[in-house]
């Protein structure tokens, strides 16, 4: 299963993933019509600045939720198969259990209903909005395995060099 | 790759797509995709670059920032970046108006001896509307005092700009006075813009969008600047015949294409080019065939008819012909893309003014004391091009349509006057009033990448002729109607509205023609929206209403540049309902989307109409020219 991945080190700052992310959940998904829609149309995903890094947080739709096990109503769910967690608003009470637990400190709240608010990897997409969005392709969207060789041959390439300068 | 028609409806750039993609040539379009989605923050005009502490961004959905660091809010910003767009427009406007008036005073003291006052009736018009005395001057007297007068405009003083104030109804001029937005000199109204929106200067949105209306209106003055005082040199356009689109490179000669804005060189290079056939036949072409790209295009094609091949987003389309030698460029809506393209060709780019290079075209310094001189460079680098030209590569996309133009503002009128020589006007306002002619659109602006090439201009354009709208264009827009055989009788036939088809049909044969006029009337470069303003004006006056009782409206479905902006923006403080058909980067801000498409219709009459549907847009054009006529009773 494909995840969204962060390379962090490429990341500028521009926010073009967070509006991205609450156009696709608005009613229109037009971004022109969306500033005006109520509820307004939220990000699930939050680009941070911490010591003098820019950080796009999202759920990482942990393997072993703990949201999911702190969630009293069933209103946070995660598919056996491809371990996304999702959100029923219908079920949700908001008792923000699921943000006390959260590692990551991204389950957002919809002011108007008083519900949690989480990324729900845009179903019905090939490609979720916030990556698709990346100008930078700080955010991708791949298989675990394929994101950790991408990684590999990153640090294997800064290895090499220092070895080509020491022979 | 999407269908051709979601990026063009013409059909010769659509064969050059096709090319493009073929040789793995990467176009406007590839660049456009590239670019998707784009900045939201930029979309919606809120993001603040003025200062060293931003870049700021207001969030739009309410979670995130909602003032800048300085406290500026999205309607501070939204309507900062707004006023310096239009300042942007306005100062490449009057700066080719400018480099004319240096030109005429060049001539005036003997420095120019290859420029000519080709209009000696329309210099002193000029100047008897300035108020400069000609009695008992010669030509070069009144030219200097003509080109003075006009350098003057540019700087600050102690009287409005003189191009503004004796071109607009004496309404207009106290509505600017009302509301203070009467510039005192082009370029001061510019930097005073600059100054309004630097940080820590102006926060008030309203008084900075004032600020930018001022400049709109130094902005007219430019543009009507250029159209007179290119007139003045190179001859007011007569209604003449040519081709449009690039089937009108021909594989045998040795074909130079005029790109830019401003007639200065271009014009020079059309009267040089004759008597250099020779040369070009001595290397083997059959002559020289030049043609012509956006508005140095148009200002040829007005005084030459030199075939216009293409406009605006579709320029690279051109080179990919591998038929053209040599693109020569003066400034504005170059895309600097050209030199790579051109790269892949045998073409030779050449630039020509010092503020106006791009890495990878040969540079050519145009100086206007040589101007012939620089025109045989310029046109013998083409003819050495035209040698290593392969033919296996040349690909000419067989389109042409006829098209006719030279509609300056004299040219309509000396039609009218054919129907009635002692009132012409007075055969256009009676058949507005009669009905035949529901009202005027002025088509203007460019191509944008966002909208199928063209397809804007024709939908709404023939939406508007079906119900009897008379149709006037400029610029890229004019170039659209001319590669689709718009500007023809034949398209009158087509399209027109039976009350639009009599009248036009009643003129042409007056003025002499076999059948009626074209559906639209080409009136020229971008600059000579002063043309159709003047003739708005001129029937305001006749009338004793002003412009924005008119059941007059403007349209630029296509708009990308600064300059559009600019234009747009005096339109509608001109009085007219103006549409665009692209969103402008003001939505960040609802009170400025509002005051743009509401409120200000209080203060000047005009206001924008923005619908990116060509079908709904010609509703909405209609539904305001119904109102203006039921505001006169008609």
């Amino acid at each position: 299963m494909k995840e969204i991945f962060v390379r962090l080190d490429r990341c500028v700052g521009c926010r073009s993933c967070e509006l991205a992310c609450a156009v696709e959940h608005s009613r229109s998904k037009n971004l022109f019509e969306a500033i005006s829609e109520t509820p307004r149309p939220r990000r699930r995903l939050y680009v941070e600045y911490v010591l003098g890094r820019k950080m796009p947080f999202l759920c990482r739709h942990c393997e072993d939720a703990p949201c999911v096990r702190a969630c009293r109503t069933g209103a946070l769910t995660q598919d056996p198969l491809t371990r996304i967690v999702t959100h029923n608003p219908d079920k949700c009470i908001g008792c923000w259990m699921c943000t006390m637990v959260c590692p990551y400190g991204v389950i957002g709240r919809e002011w108007e209903r008083r519900i949690a608010l989480k990324c729900d990897r845009c179903p019905g997409r090939e490609i979720p909005a916030c990556v698709e969005a990346c100008p930078t392709k700080a955010l991708v969207f791949m298989e675990q395995e394929e994101f950790a060789r991408l990684a590999r041959l990153e640090a294997a390439e800064e290895v090499a060099k220092s070895y080509r300068i020491a022979g | 790759m999407k269908a051709l028609e979601e990026y063009s409806w013409c059909p010769a750039v659509q064969e050059m797509l096709r090319q493009a993609e073929k040789l793995d040539i990467e176009t406007a379009w590839c660049r456009y995709e590239a670019q998707l989605p784009q900045c939201g923050f930029g979309e919606l005009g809120t993001c603040c670059r003025n200062c060293m502490q931003g870049p700021c961004r207001i969030d739009p959905f309410g979670e995130g920032p909602q003032k800048g660091v300085c406290g500026a809010t999205a309607d501070t910003i939204v309507a900062r970046n707004l006023a310096r767009a239009i300042a942007g427009g306005a100062a490449a406007h009057s700066g080719h108006a400018k480099h004319l008036a240096h030109v005429l005073l060049l001539w005036a003291e003997g420095k120019a001896p290859d420029y000519q006052v080709k209009d000696e009736a329309k210099l002193k018009a000029i100047a008897s509307r300035l108020g400069i005395p000609i009695e008992g001057k010669d030509i070069p007297e009144i030219a200097k005092e003509v080109a003075e007068k006009a350098l003057e405009d540019f700087s600050e003083k102690e009287t409005p700009v003189a191009w503004l104030v004796t071109n607009v109804t004496k309404g207009r001029v106290e509505k600017a006075i009302q509301y203070g937005v009467v510039p005192t000199g082009i370029d001061s109204a510019i930097s005073e813009v600059m100054h309004q929106t630097s940080y820590g200067v102006d926060a008030d949105p309203l008084n900075i969008l004032l600020g930018g209306v001022k400049c709109a209106l130094a902005d007219f003055a430019g543009c009507h600047m250029a159209t007179d005082l290119a007139d003045v040199l190179f001859g007011t356009p007569k209604p003449l015949v040519t081709v449009a689109n690039m089937g009108a490179l021909k594989p045998e000669a040795v074909n130079i294409a005029l790109h830019g804005h401003n007639p200065v060189l271009s014009d020079i290079i059309v009267q040089v080019a004759k008597e250099m056939e020779d040369e070009a036949k001595a290397a083997g072409a059959s002559g020289i065939n030049l043609v012509g790209i956006c508005c140095t295009g148009n200002e040829v094609l007005m005084r030459h008819g030199i075939p216009p091949v293409t406009h605006s987003v579709s320029q690279e389309m051109v080179i990919l012909t591998g038929a053209l030698d040599a693109m020569v460029v003066d400034y504005q809506c170059i895309m600097p893309s050209l030199a790579s393209v051109a790269e892949c060709f045998h073409t030779k780019l050449i630039t020509t003014i010092s503020i106006a290079k791009i890495p990878g075209a040969t540079h050519i310094e145009f100086r206007e004391e040589a101007a012939r001189e620089t025109a045989r460079q310029i046109i013998r680098a083409g003819i050495e091009a035209f040698k290593r030209r392969d033919p296996a590569k040349v690909r000419i996309p067989n389109y042409t349509h006829k098209a006719f133009a030279g509609f300056s503002t004299e040219a309509i009128i000396w039609a009218l006057s054919q129907v009635n020589k002692e009132d012409p006007l007075k055969p256009l306002i009676d058949n507005i009033v009669a009905g035949n002619i529901l009202g005027v659109c002025l088509f203007a602006g460019c191509n944008n990448v966002k909208v199928p090439q063209d397809s804007g201009f024709l939908t709404i354009a023939k939406e508007l002729a079906r119900n009897n709208v008379l149709l006037l264009a400029t610029g890229c827009g004019a170039g659209a109607f001319a590669r689709h055989g718009l500007l023809t009788p034949e398209a009158t036939e087509e399209y027109a509205g039976d009350g639009l088809k009599a009248v036009l049909t009643a003129v042409g044969k007056a003025a002499g023609l076999e059948g009626p006029l074209p559906l639209v009337l080409h009136m020229g470069s971008c600059v000579d929206n002063s043309r159709p303003a003047d003739v708005a004006v001129a029937v305001a006056n006749k009338l004793g209403v002003d412009v924005d009782k008119l059941p007059v409206v403007a349209s630029a479905p296509e708009a990308t540049t600064e300059k559009a902006i600019a234009i747009g923006t005096w339109a509608v403080t001109a009085g007219l309902p103006t549409h665009v058909g692209v969103v402008p980067p003001v939505l960040g801000s609802p009170l400025i989307a509002k005051v743009l498409t509401q409120d200000v219709k209080d203060l000047f009459g005009g206001y924008f109409i923005v619908e990116t549907d060509p079908k709904k847009a010609a509703e909405k054009l209609l539904d305001a020219i119904r109102e203006r006529r039921k505001g006169l009773g008609i």
